[in-house]
């Protein structure tokens, strides 16, 4: 791309923000591994803007880049709120790649993966601490929620003072528990959705204008 | 004087035992956040447990994951395991302790790598680790 292009681009983007009501804000799909924030926001984007942010896998770290999506503009109560939302790899303290061999994979996928994944899972830290303005915590409610990583991030969140929704997702499952996730951040409201069926969509928009506009 | 450092290399020999480092609060008030995650994970790395009396602050365990993150490799370095407690909040909530942060920084904490934890459990009032020798 020319100097000159990029330039233009650029310019076309400040005046374009300038004349938007207002700048989307930054929220960050944050969360552990498989608790479903591609699927939900691939379901976000989908209903605002029409088309996807990336591929969702039952294999952990199926998500090792972040992916934005920008300008999606949900409408609430005739209000319009913009936000970008970045969908990041699931945190984590350690990658072992043999456990992407238990999924078919041969070793130098594996070891690829992995240092994808770590590179990913370092960006999503560095983005929390500089760059995300709301965060959209996922939780799988089928799993235990007093994990040492969830209490860190929480409290790494809380310490940046940023507005956080966190969600409890897939109550379509038999064994999904909402009040454990509510007992165990008994200082956020917890929002139960199934990002999979779509259950509760209307409760999460409802909440992410609220706490994000 | 010589001063004794966590990763002494002459405190043990290192073949057969698993060397536990507790560093307490005073010993981390001076550091800058970088060297602190420097002190944990150069002793993580040499296959120590560590045990910090007074934790870090919740931006330095969020940089903490990020430099774990960069220092993974393949059939090296797999990462750590941590657990906390926060210790009891009746000592300092005063407005300004919370207000500086206090509180929150001091919570007991182990950290050690991942691939010699076999399970860090936590409940209520114990943190249990099962460590195996490398
Ligand atoms: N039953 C059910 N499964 C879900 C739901 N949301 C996501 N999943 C599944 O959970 C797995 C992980 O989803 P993904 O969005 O890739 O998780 P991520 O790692 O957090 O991005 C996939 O197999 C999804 O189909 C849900 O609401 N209900
Ligand atoms: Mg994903």
């Amino acid at each position: 791309m020319g100097l000159l292009n990029g330039l233009k681009d650029s310019v076309t983007r400040v005046t374009e923000r300038l004349f938007s009501a207002s700048e989307p804000k930054r929220i960050g799909i944050y969360g552990p591994p498989n608790a479903g924030k591609t699927t939900l926001a691939n379901r976000i984007a989908r209903d605002w803007t029409g088309d996807a942010i990336g591929p969702e896998s039952h294999i952990p770290h199926e998500t090792r880049r972040a992916r934005r999506k920008e300008n999606v503009d949900i409408e609430r109560n005739g209000k319009t709120v913009s936000i970008d939302i970045v969908d990041t790899p699931g945190v984590t303290t350690k990658v072992d790649y043999k456990e992407f061999l238990e999924h078919d994979m041969e070793k130098d996928d594996a070891v690829r993966r992995s240092r994808e994944a770590t590179e990913g899972v370092a960006e999503a830290m560095h983005w929390l601490r500089e760059d995300v303005e709301g965060v959209i915590y996922v939780l799988d409610s089928t799993e235990d929620p007093f994990t040492q990583v969830n209490t860190m991030l929480i409290g790494i969140i809380e310490s940046q003072e940023l507005p956080v929704l966190i969600l409890a997702n897939k109550i379509d499952c038999e064994d999904s528990n909402i009040q454990r996730i509510s007992n165990a951040f008994p200082q956020h409201e917890t929002i139960p959705l199934s990002a999979l069926e779509g259950d509760n969509m209307d409760e999460v928009y409802d909440k992410i204008a609220e706490y994000f506009a | 004087m010589p001063e004794a450092t966590p990763t002494d290399p002459d405190a043990g020999d290192g073949d057969d035992g698993v060397q536990i480092d507790l560093i307490s609060g005073e010993r981390m008030e001076n550091l800058t956040s970088m060297e602190k995650i420097r002190t944990v994970l150069d002793a993580v790395h040499e296959g120590n447990i560590v045990i910090l009396e007074e934790g870090l602050a919740p931006d330095e365990e969020s940089k903490l994951i990020e430099v774990t993150m960069s220092e993974i490799s393949p059939d090296g370095f797999n990462g750590i395991e941590i657990e906390t407690y926060p210790k009891a909040q009746t000592a300092d909530t005063s407005f300004l302790g919370r207000l500086m942060g206090k509180e929150e920084t001091k919570k007991l904490t182990v950290i050690g790598p991942a691939n010699q934890i076999q399970t860090l459990h936590k409940d209520e009032n114990l943190i249990s680790a099962l460590v195996s020798r490398r």
